[in-house]
């Protein structure tokens, strides 16, 4: 940052002079990104300080409905990390986040993909088409879609049901598609992956249209194919929209409640329980909120080390200021 | 291949996905405007033979629809105003000046952004809890800030950045300082990013379910996503058209805002990644 604007500004009468009004200019300059920023930090401080202090407090005390109503945990050290670590159930959750988690990111960031490049091969018009019916999908509130899916799966009226039956896809009538795990999070995928899928697939777009187009037909003149101009060229020039864009879909697949929670009827049974079901159901099923803060404190601590490169990213792109 | 079929490929794959995006949304709507005996046939009616508003004056009439769609303005109208303000300024802070501590500011930001929903809500819980705060509005609107506000500054910061330095110092070469170059370049410029921003927060806020869910139980102070959530969804024998008008209801404000931001907020989640 630069002060030759006030350098500029400032009335040339005497060098001392002049020094001096530069100096307190600089002084108000350097002043000012803390004024700007100081309210924000105020609230945050406020509203997120104490609460993840709290979090990590909780997580050290035992948090039950008597407690809630006298206000007061009782302290009792590890025992509440030492008591899910040992329990058989957290890592049967552990696994099932993480390997949940990896089919819909790689789901969504596949399918994404592969929809980017289709828009770019299409004409005007239906690119138009696509891009409205992805934008349309995107923009649906999580609950609506999750209420659609519902509807979609009804036991007696379910439309996917009369398709599947239709394309002979065995017999779907009067299916429970929540009765197997499998297929559960097999539904719970799809309508996850239908509500990612367009933002990838419009962003990773945007992106192609900035890969400059001589480079691709340079090596296709060379003789390279799809593939090795996609990972030649294409893949090492949008790398860094695709770290963003696995990091987030982890982020949000690895936390995801509302979907599962709802599509189960609000009580999954404990093969369904991910990550923040767990967490939830042990701090407001059970009222045991310390033990829930504990399984909280360890997932965040699972997000923060795989999410590892988006965070460097991230920061990198907040230092380049213009 | 033949560029002839493979044109015809391309656009029947073109034509798949448009079809998979779409019909949810279309089966919603659809069955809105059915009549219940269309709705429960056992071969769907693609399309209402004979359209119906029932379902929606269902919905509207059902349990505190108004008074949770009120619930839901006051929380977002309040969130989005607040954490306009506070974020427009530390956007400018971030995208405009080098500060010690600024690299600090931007971790606390990105990694907030981190931090489950299901996470946060216990400490909240147990902390409004303890001050009578639960089942009030004003503690939803301030859990609605933790995750609105690090967004809302991380995007502005990406709109600020965009606009060209040479614009804001050509104001300054013309005698102006830099707040009068501020006001006069920066803002215009800004402001539609301002507004897919303030648009987008509404949009996170009206959708969350999280929070409110667990921290509003009095059918009275709910929020509508709460409100669609419990509504007649959760046993067999479910009124589906009138779900799916209530689903349509929650749907519409989301979906036309949506239209007018969507090209900005993809472009404002990865700004800068490319030259970054």
């Amino acid at each position: 940052m630069s002060s030759t604007g006030h350098a500029v500004g400032a009335a040339p009468s005497g060098p001392l002079r002049r020094h001096r009004r530069l100096e307190r200019a600089r002084l108000a300059e350097g002043s000012i990104p803390y004024a700007l920023i100081a309210p924000a930090v105020v609230v945050i401080v406020a509203i997120l300080g104490y609460p993840v202090y709290y979090l990590v407090r909780l997580s050290f005390e035992h948090y039950g409905l008597f407690q809630l109503i006298a206000h007061k945990g009782q302290w009792i050290g590890l025992k509440n990390f030492t008591s899910i670590l040992t329990d058989g159930q957290f890592w049967h959750v552990v696994l099932r986040s993480v390997l949940f988690t990896a089919a819909n990111v790689g789901l969504t960031l596949v399918l994404g993909t592969l929809i980017a490049f289709l828009l770019k091969e299409l004409g005007r018009f239906m690119r138009m088409l696509v891009t409205a019916a992805l934008v349309l999908a995107w923009s649906m509130p999580v609950v609506v879609a999750t209420q659609l899916w519902l509807w979609m799966t009804d036991y007696q009226n379910g439309v996917v049901n009369y398709l599947f039956t239709k394309l002979h896809f065995g017999n779907f009538i009067q299916y429970d598609w929540f009765a197997n795990t499998f297929v559960g999070f097999g539904v719970i995928t799809s309508l996850i992956v239908w509500g990612a899928v367009p933002f990838v697939a419009i962003t990773v777009y945007a992106g192609l249209t900035q890969v400059p187009a001589e480079l691709l037909e340079a090596a296709a003149l060379d003789g390279s194919g799809a593939f090795r101009r996609f990972r030649d060229i294409t893949f090492p020039i949008l790398k860094p929209i695709f770290v963003i864009l696995a990091s987030l879909s982890i982020i949000w697949d690895f936390q995801v409640f509302t979907q599962p929670f709802l599509l189960l009827q609000q009580r999954p049974d404990p093969g369904y329980w991910l990550m923040s079901i767990y967490a939830y159901e042990k701090s407001f099923g059970i009222s045991q909120y310390g033990l829930g803060s504990a399984i909280a404190l360890v997932m965040l601590a699972l997000m923060l080390c795989v999410t590892f490169f988006y965070i460097r990213q991230m920061i990198r792109i907040g230092e380049v200021d213009r | 291949m033949p560029r002839a079929l493979r044109r015809t490929l391309v656009n029947l794959t073109g034509l798949l996905v448009f079809v998979v995006m779409v019909f949810p949304v279309y089966w919603m709507v659809t069955t809105a405007f059915k009549p219940g005996l269309e709705i429960t046939s056992y071969t769907p009616h693609w399309w209402p033979h004979h359209p119906t508003l029932v379902h929606f004056t269902d919905a509207i009439h059902s349990g505190y629809f108004w008074r949770d769609l009120a619930n839901s303005l006051i929380v977002v109208g309040a969130v989005v105003l607040l954490s306009m303000v506070l974020a427009f300024l530390a956007a400018v802070a971030l995208a405009k000046f080098r500060f010690t501590g600024r690299r600090a500011f931007i971790v606390l930001i990105i990694v907030i952004q981190m931090l489950p929903a299901n996470a946060l809500v216990i400490p909240l819980y147990v902390v409004l809890a303890r001050y009578h705060q639960v089942d009030k509005l004003s503690g939803l609107v301030v859990t609605y800030m933790t995750f609105v506000l690090p967004f809302a500054i991380w995007t502005l910061r990406g709109f600020i950045i965009g606009i060209p330095k040479e614009l804001e110092e050509a104001a300054m070469v013309d005698g102006n300082g830099r707040a009068t170059a501020f006001v006069k370049i920066l803002l215009p410029l800004v402001a539609p990013g301002l507004v897919a921003t303030a648009i987008f927060a509404f949009i996170q806020a009206w959708n969350e379910f999280i929070f409110a869910y667990i921290l509003l139980s009095d059918q009275q102070k709910q929020t509508l996503t709460i409100w669609l959530s419990g509504f007649l969804g959760t046993s067999r024998g479910t009124d589906w058209g009138a779900v799916m008008a209530g689903a349509t209801l929650t749907a519409i404000p989301v979906i036309i805002f949506f239209l007018f931001v969507q090209s900005r907020i993809a472009f404002g989640l990865t700004a800068g990644a490319v030259r970054g």
